[in-house]
């Protein structure tokens, strides 16, 4: 397979790619990096000039950073508390056999598919609305006051919103490994006396380890960069409430135009993906190796 | 008597599965009924899940009122366009990972991979800076290109895992039989990869039709795809359910249905084969 | 015609060296068998005769022609792969009239080849089923009958057989036979397996780590071998090696016996040992015997031989049939 005619034609037809991606990443990263040392607003313009460390001053002692910081952590955790735990109860449920299997997996994942600001519509005025909402209704028919979840539990709905989404990810995902689990492997286990609790903590948990390390990881990953959700249900109020790191970042620059501190914080927001980003490629590498 | 058990166990279960299964479902579900609702039935109190009278003046009022088919064109343009984009530049770096590695290929695909890692906000100042100097901004053009860059490393990935699994012997096989390279690809390799091709392109229309930070970000009114047609209801335009609800049906549908044909690619494409 | 010839080819990839450097001669219409254990670099060597890989140094030459630089499909060679390497979405009849496309044949040339080359495998009936959907023997001639309809100067197999049954292998190996008996084609066949090449080959090259250790016809190989390595190798039941006093007596380093070499009695003879377990395959038992100080030997026997485990038993080496080797293994 390998020639030298192969081998160069090879490297030929590589090269718009790589050189795509190395001009994807390398062009606007550091600019970002160069305008994160500026005094950059749009508003003002003329204006620029270096700033040294001032803007990440600036925006590492922002309460609103922190803030933001810890409702990513908040909303990150919780997305994937919700998802890993309900996809591994509904990968073990689908992977039974029940009675049109295949229907019940087309109704759990569909919610994948839903554009982001459709399901952020959806539940926020159809389901959450304090007036019309159904939540409102079914809180009345049992007694109780409507709760206006967006205003008074801001970071928790649009945690459940994101959940929803991709609680089909996860099922898929850890479904697709459990039907990969050798039925031997499990046979044996039951001949060498397990029941079947032992069967799940020791055969099923394990085997699924590596997918359920993707899941989060792959999550983690789309999650940190959560947007329309936040943009169109609660703007990341009230206050600062459901303002995660990419919410502010895009305020700072798109809405008050402050290059400068916007790049900081954009900067941050990429040495915190790629600590995840480590550990992810390091797995899938593992993968590529076997 | 273990018969009975099984029987039990399975009929159990399955109601088990259908009523969490229509559980997840139903503000989908529910969506696509209020649709064909009047705006007062919509926000009846007790709502009627099926009793209603089906009307489809909703459809013809978001038709009508909002340009809807050029946003639903814009959609198209964006994700197919980035899609065959995509492909056109992914099939030859795929193919040649796949068939002719080196001893950087597989750092070269982890780099790949590390590109898709790299989260929006990071590039967006200068992105949104280069877009509006080069008249980019609320443009098809420059929101085809954006995509087909973000989706670019997925492309590759899955590309590069079907190409994988044809046998490398087959190939050789061809050039024995005296095919020349451009024959090799044209008549071997795309009959035998057209599967993994038409899965790609699914999964990736899928993922670039539901993109919402650069669509919502770098479009006004010119170019904005659906997704930033439905983000203009979260004004109080937005509690008129029913039309709402059309607006949604319209936007989600013919990507619910690709979806459900995606789900096997699904797995594969947004795990970079880690998980088969 | 069909006249291959390799000048000191070697073959490295990266540091590792896989061919040190290699003559060989292999005449037209001859059926050459490289044979050896995995890793001997034989399937390197067929690939490199094929054009496949390119060859870090020497010379390869077919048919009178240099092709040491010519591209795989220009050499006029045809090759059937391991896994048969068919096209999954082409029909029997397409698999096997893709190189006369790409030859640019005509459709009634292509008809007629194909035809023919059905008829002799027995293909006639499956031309229009897909490869997915045949038996592991019928790929296996779809796999021949695509190489033969290119008439090509040499045939080259890669372990054709290693992935059929045993029956179906004992019987794709006569078909294979027969069919060089009928084109006179040469034919260049790789395996590890040495009875394959015992059973067809005109000559056997035994490859041990890039290196020729023999070429010869099978029975050369069988009753000259020139080193220990081809003598364990060639012949089944492996062949018994004796060292240290045993072989001393014989003034050599070791002495080599052949399992059916060996007359094995209750009574007498020259070394004694203890019966182990017997197999009885019929026609012959294959007794395996702890001798004192050496591996266990083993002796094949007539089929109804009556010991049993535990037994005392003695053997006497047959003298015109035993080989002497020298510390470096080479045959004296």
């Amino acid at each position: 397979m390998a020639t030298t005619q192969t081998k160069t034609a090879a490297r030929f037809m590589m090269s718009p790619a790589i050189l795509l991606l190395l001009g994807w990443m390398i062009i606007p990263l550091s600019m970002t990096i160069w305008f994160s040392f500026q005094r950059y607003n749009l508003l003002m313009p003329g204006t620029e000039e270096w700033a040294g460390w001032l803007n990440y001053r600036y925006f590492l002692t922002d309460p609103a950073f922190f803030s933001a910081m810890a409702n990513t952590l908040l909303l990150v955790g919780g997305v994937l508390f919700v998802t890993v735990v309900g996809g591994v109860l509904f990968g073990l449920l689908l992977d039974q056999a029940i009675y049109g299997q295949g229907i019940v997996r087309i109704l759990v994942i569909a919610p994948f598919f839903v554009m982001p600001t459709v399901s952020a519509l959806v539940w926020k005025n159809m389901f959450m609305n304090p007036v019309n909402g159904l939540f409102a209704w079914i809180a009345k028919l049992f007694g109780f006051a409507p709760f206006d979840f967006l205003a008074h539990a801001p970071l928790f709905s649009v945690t459940m919103i994101v959940a929803w989404s991709w609680l089909p990810f996860a099922t898929l995902i850890l479904l697709t490994a459990l039907q990969s689990l050798d039925s031997e492997q499990k046979e044996a286990a039951e001949m060498d006396g397990a029941g079947p609790v032992s069967v799940f903590i020791y055969i099923t948990l394990p085997h699924l380890a590596r997918a359920i390390t993707v899941v989060v990881l792959i999550e983690t990953i789309f999650l940190l960069s959560v947007f329309a959700e936040i943009l169109v249900t609660t703007n990341g109020g009230p206050g600062y409430d459901s303002t995660n790191l990419t919410y502010l970042v895009y305020s700072q620059a798109l809405l008050t135009f402050d290059v400068g501190g916007a790049s900081a914080g954009g900067i941050i927001a990429v040495i915190l993906a790629n600590i995840v980003a480590v550990f992810l490629v390091r797995i899938v590498g593992k993968n590529l190796e076997s | 008597m273990a018969r009975q058990i099984t029987q039990r166990r399975k009929l159990f279960f399955t109601a088990l599965a259908w009523t969490l299964g229509m559980l997840i479902f139903f503000p989908i579900l529910w969506t696509i009924l209020t649709s064909f609702k009047t705006e007062s039935e919509a926000i009846a109190s007790p709502p009627s899940l099926f009793f209603f009278s089906w009307t489809l003046e909703n459809y013809t009022e978001v038709m009508e009122r909002s340009n809807y088919f050029r946003f639903f064109m814009n959609s198209v343009v964006i994700s197919v366009g980035s899609t065959l984009l995509g492909l056109l530049i992914a099939v030859p770096a795929a193919w040649s990972m796949a068939f002719s590695p080196s001893r950087h290929t597989k750092n070269i695909l982890m780099w790949i991979l590390s590109t898709k890692m790299l989260p929006p906000v990071g590039v967006l100042v200068p992105i949104y800076l280069i877009f509006r100097d080069y008249g980019l901004l609320d443009t098809r053009t420059g929101l085809v290109i954006v995509m087909t860059l973000i989706n670019l490393p997925i492309i590759i990935w899955m590309l590069y895992t079907y190409f994988k699994e044809i046998p490398g012997e087959i190939l050789e096989a061809a050039r024995m039989d005296g095919a020349s390279l451009a024959k090799e690809i044209i008549y071997v390799l795309t009959p035998m990869a057209i599967p993994g091709i038409a899965s790609t392109m699914l999964l990736n229309v899928i993922l670039a039709w539901n993109e919402a930070f650069w669509t919502l970000n770098l479009t006004a009114a010119k170019a904005a795809p659906l997704t930033a047609f439905i983000a203009s209801y979260s004004s109080p335009e937005g509690l008129f359910y029913a039309k709402l609800s059309a607006a949604s049906t319209m936007a989600i549908a013919p990507i619910l249905i690709m979806g459900w044909f995606s789900q096997k690619q699904l797995v594969r494409g947004l795990t970079f084969g880690a998980v088969k | 015609m069909g006249h291959i010839t390799l000048k000191n080819v070697s073959k490295a990839f990266g540091e590792t060296v896989v061919i040190p450097g290699l003559d060989l001669e292999i005449n037209e219409g001859e059926f050459v068998v490289f044979v050896g254990p995995s890793g001997c670099g034989k399937s390197t060597l067929l690939r490199l005769i094929a054009g496949l890989e390119d060859i870090s140094g020497g010379a390869i030459n077919i048919a009178g022609q240099d092709m040491t630089n010519v591209g795989p499909a220009k050499r006029g060679l045809s090759m059937v792969f391991q896994s048969y390497a068919l096209y999954p979405h082409m029909s029997v009849r397409k698999n096997i009239a893709f190189p006369l496309k790409m030859a640019g044949e005509s459709q009634e040339v292509i008809d007629k080849k194909i035809a023919d080359a059905s008829r002799v495998l027995n293909l006639t009936d499956y031309l229009d089923r897909k490869p997915g959907q045949l038996s592991g023997g019928q790929r296996q001639r779809v796999a021949i009958g695509r190489a033969i309809v290119r008439s090509p100067q040499a045939f080259l197999f890669d372990e054709p057989l290693s992935n059929l049954d045993a029956a179906l292998r004992v019987n794709m190996r006569l078909e294979i036979s027969e069919l060089h008996q009928q084109l006179k084609t040469t034919m260049i066949y790789v395996t590890h397996d040495q009875v394959e090449a015992m059973t067809m080959a005109d000559k056997i090259v035994v490859l041990h780590a890039g290196r020729v250790e023999q070429v010869g016809s099978p029975l050369e190989l069988y009753h000259k071998p020139q080193n220990r390595f081809v003598a364990g190798f060639i012949g089944s039941p492996a062949m018994n090696f004796f060292e240290g006093d045993l072989a001393k007596e014989y003034d050599c380093h070791a002495i080599g016996v052949r399992p059916e070499h060996l007359r094995l009695s209750t009574d007498e003879g020259k070394w004694e040992g203890t019966v182990g377990i017997a197999e009885h395959l019929g026609s012959d038992t294959f007794v395996h015997i702890d001798v004192p100080g050496q591996h266990s030997v083993l002796v094949r026997v007539p089929g109804d031989i009556a010991v049993k485990y535990g037994d005392k038993v003695f053997m006497t080496p047959d003298a015109d049939t035993m080989h002497r080797f020298d510390g470096k293994g080479l045959h004296l």
